[in-house]
């Protein structure tokens, strides 16, 4: 009889060679183990720990950071249904129910004989065409009972998931718009060519004239990060493209990869010889799992091409690789330093800034982190020149935006506008007719009302990463706000005590409300904590977690004011509330089973 | 040459190149809140409590470095109001049952709270299931009362070189584990001696069979305001 070590070592120590046992590939050593063992099993963790001298305790906290790592038997079968608002406005609450049922089980749990597990997962940017699914991390869209049936049939048979049908895992570009950057007949190298003809120096200086900015929302100038790294002192110099496309509703970056992968790659091929890197990585979104085997395929067409690897285009001093680094389920890696921390194999928590990654990023080495966006569109500008690419858009936000529209509108898909472009244009192009409202760069950005339609997709009025959800008037702009809440508070890293008790207190404030306990004394509670998270948090996500409850209170006040059911205060606990576990346990929903007159049926 | 200072609430305080704003103000006798820095470590900068405005901006003052002309901001009530909410999560997101705790008078967050005029814990408490871990013969791991400062694990990472403690999960489900595959105190390399039974702020770490030795009211706090000692060293005292 093997010996349970010995069962693990065999599979890790393929692993460990392949990833040269190295600690900072932690995260990557784990998701293999894990896709080999279907979890992580705690004899693979002292086998880890002892292989790549680190203590279990950190290998145990990161693998419970991540949500797509298990430390637990898991489902042989794991499915994870999309839980943006724009799939429950599609209907997935009722699939996921239907689901369950089909397979008797309750989400959030792992069938008896181990079979399956359902439960929910954060946006998987698929929102053009959901409502969308993970099973065993790969992406399944355009959800209806019909293909839930099939989805269940093809498990209850134990069928692999690499011999499912092709169609289930058809994944649609949906562009619909393009400008300058999806519209360029682009030949692999053809950046490359230029930039050693133009020269490394002019090349930047390019970039300079465009006045590119970061696409990831927050607008800083790429020139200027590029030459602030280019100067900087350190043993090695890394380039980071950030494809940890989170934010709900946005799936951009998911197209650019799937068609536009090469300009990606030699946005940061350009990049490397500007600064002096001879390493990159590619930090892809976990739920982006199926895309890698292409994007692999890619990188090695390019090594042959010549346009990756040593002596690029016979350059003998242009040395220069990528690595693809896949992430595990975690919005907060989005932040560029908890990014880094992630690819070296740690809990991805967002670092003390400054020192900013610019001067002390991966491995504390000077490094760039960008944008997909930004990288296809300094490729295009080493081609064409800063003048070019600075013709577009408005003077402070040249080039062209791609806007990533999902929610109530005929022709959901990517759309690519000059920037400047107002909402009511892109409504109008979409085909969404008598839109309530409009939030713009996801969870954490701005929810635009009717009479702001005229406002531009720009810096200087609203700055997205590219998220552009619609709601039409039959929408209930509360549960809208209420399930982006939800969302901060399933995705905070729990660093700060701010962001970490803050949005969960938040998340009780608005459920509060929705199960009719509200009175003005909790709007005044969710104001003051709106207040204490913009001034406390550590980053990004506790200072916007607040965003979509105000925006929607001072916008779309009457969603509330039929919430507000009381003058004075109420607890949040509820007698009844309570007792439907007893009446679950005894399966009783009869009027004599309910407190104070309540209605069967309506306590969950 | 000029001595390098910044302004505090006012008041002028030295400091030198290289020295955060928290080091500073320490070294000049100033109080500002805090639970998750001690002097010895590598500051963490997660509780927040040390917030202060630096030119009208919030940073941590424990991870914020000083620098000459500063115009910093701290004892406001503005900002005071706002560490109060901050100790208000802390107690309602653990079990914090000071009357009944063996820690009561000696613990900071306590103290803290008893500063900052915390009358009560405002939120709704979550009420987390957190098991003890009473496997140790020497120790006892209370995880109630944990506030997830991390001072045990720099303590034992970078003082003891053990790696005894560590942080798992994510947002409202992060909690301390230790460095065993039973998961127990026992079974790690943990001792009496280690830096790290030494230095949790609360009542996690405690030592099995002294917790009255010192009856309540004679305990460090119950002496001294928290606000009122010059260093956390005098504090351990």
């Amino acid at each position: 009889m093997v010996a349970d070590t010995d069962k693990h070592a065999t599979y890790l120590d393929q692993i460990l060679e392949r990833r040269g046992s190295d600690a900072t590939q932690l995260l990557q050593i784990l998701r293999e183990a894990q896709e080999h063992y279907g979890y992580i099993h705690t004899d693979a963790i002292d086998y880890l720990s002892s292989r790549l001298a680190i203590p279990r305790v950190k290998i145990e906290g990161v693998a419970s950071f991540y949500s797509f790592l298990y430390l637990q038997p898991q489902g042989e079968y794991r499915v994870l249904f999309s839980d943006n608002i724009t799939d429950h406005m599609l209907g997935s609450a009722g699939l996921l129910k239907h689901m369950c049922e089909q397979l008797w089980l309750e989400p959030g749990k792992v069938s008896e004989d181990g079979l399956v597990s359902i439960d929910i997962t954060s946006c998987t940017g698929l929102c053009d065409q959901g409502p969308a699914m993970l099973v065993n991390n790969i992406a399944i869209n355009r959800l209806t009972p019909a293909r839930i049936d099939k989805i269940c049939e093809l498990i209850r048979k134990r069928v692999p998931i690499f011999s499912w049908p092709a169609e289930l895992f058809v994944i649609e570009d949906n562009i619909r718009r393009k400008d300058i950057l999806l519209d360029s007949d682009y030949l692999p190298g053809a950046s490359l060519s230029a930039l050693l003809a133009r020269g490394t120096v002019e090349t930047l200086g390019e970039i300079k004239k465009s006045k590119l900015r970061g696409r990831g929302g927050a607008g800083f100038s790429t020139s200027s990060k590029w030459e602030s790294c280019r100067a900087a002192h350190g043993q090695h110099h890394y380039v980071v493209c950030n494809a940890d496309e989170g934010e709900p509703g946005t799936f951009k970056d998911r197209v650019l990869l799937t068609s536009y992968a090469d300009q990606v790659f030699e946005g940061m091929t350009l990049c490397a010889r500007i600064i002096g890197a001879r390493r990159g990585f590619l930090y892809l979104r976990g739920e982006y799992r199926y895309l890698l085997d292409h994007l692999q395929i890619v990188l090695q067409r390019r090594r042959e091409q010549r346009l990756l690897g040593t002596s690029i285009l016979g350059c003998a001093d242009f040395d220069f690789d990528i690595d693809i680094h896949l992430g595990a389920g975690a919005y907060v890696c989005g932040e560029e330093s908890a990014l880094i921390e992630s690819l070296e194999g740690k809990r991805g928590t967002p670092r003390n800034r400054p020192p900013f990654p610019v001067t002390n990023g991966y491995l504390d080495q000077p490094t760039v982190v960008n944008n997909v966006e930004t990288f296809a569109a300094s490729s295009l500008i080493a081609l064409h020149g800063g003048d070019w690419f600075a013709a577009t858009g408005t003077p402070a936000s040249s080039g062209s935006k791609l806007l990533s529209v999902s929610g109530d509108c005929e022709r959901p898909g990517i759309y690519e506008y000059p920037y400047g472009v107002t909402v009511a244009q892109v409504l109008a192009d979409c085909g969404a007719h008598n839109a309530q409202a409009v939030q713009v760069s996801g969870a954490s950005g701005v929810c635009v009302a009717p009479n702001e339609y005229s406002r531009r997709i720009a810096f200087e009025d609203i700055p997205t990463a590219g998220a552009f959800m619609v709601f039409d008037q039959s929408r209930d702009m509360f549960e809208v706000a209420r399930n982006f809440v939800h969302f901060f508070a399933h995705e905070s890293c729990g660093f700060c005590t701010p962001c970490r008790v803050g949005t969960s207190l938040l998340k009780n404030m608005m459920d509060k409300l929705a199960h009719n306990h509200g009175s003005l004394y909790d709007f005044n509670e969710i104001e003051k904590l709106n207040q204490l998270l913009l001034s406390m948090s550590h980053c990004g996500l506790g200072h916007a977690a607040c965003n979509p409850v105000l925006d929607t209170i001072s916008k779309f006040r009457p969603a509330y004011d039929k919430r507000l059911t009381h003058q004075q205060f109420e607890p949040a606990f509820d007698l009844d509330r309570a007792l439907s576990q007893a009446r679950q346990m005894t399966g009783r929903d009869d009027p004599g089973s309910h407190l104070g007159g309540a209605h069967p049926g309506e306590t969950t | 040459m000029s001595e390098m200072n910044f302004t505090l609430d006012g008041k002028a305080i030295p400091c030198a190149e290289g020295q955060t704003i928290m080091q500073a103000a320490l070294a000049a006798g100033v109080y500002i809140p805090r639970l998750c820095y001690h002097p010895e470590f590598k500051p963490h900068g997660s509780c927040k409590l040390c917030t202060v405005k630096v030119n009208g901006r919030q940073a941590a003052s424990c991870t914020q470095h000083a620098q000459h002309g500063m115009v910093v901001e701290s004892n406001t009530t503005e900002l005071n109001d706002e560490r109060r909410a901050l100790l208000q999560m802390l107690f309602v997101e653990g079990n914090h049952f000071c009357p009944s705790c063996e820690q009561s008078g000696n613990c900071q967050l306590q103290a803290t709270a008893y500063a900052l005029n915390m009358m009560s814990s405002h939120y709704d408490h979550f009420f987390p299931d957190r098991p003890l871990d009473a496997s140790h013969p020497e120790y006892l791991l209370d995880f109630n009362r944990c506030i997830l400062c991390s001072l045990c694990i720099r303590a034992s990472r970078d003082v003891d070189g053990k790696n005894v403690f560590g942080l798992a999960g994510r947002g409202i489900n992060t909690h301390l584990i230790v460095n065993a595959k039973s998961g127990q105190l026992a079974d790690t390399d943990f001792t009496a001696d280690d830096k790290a039974a030494h230095v949790c702020p609360v009542g996690v770490i405690l030592r099995k069979r002294t917790g009255f030795h010192v009856p309540i009211g004679q305990r460090t706090y119950d002496i001294q305001a928290i606000s009122a000692m010059n260093s956390t060293e005098e504090a351990e005292k």
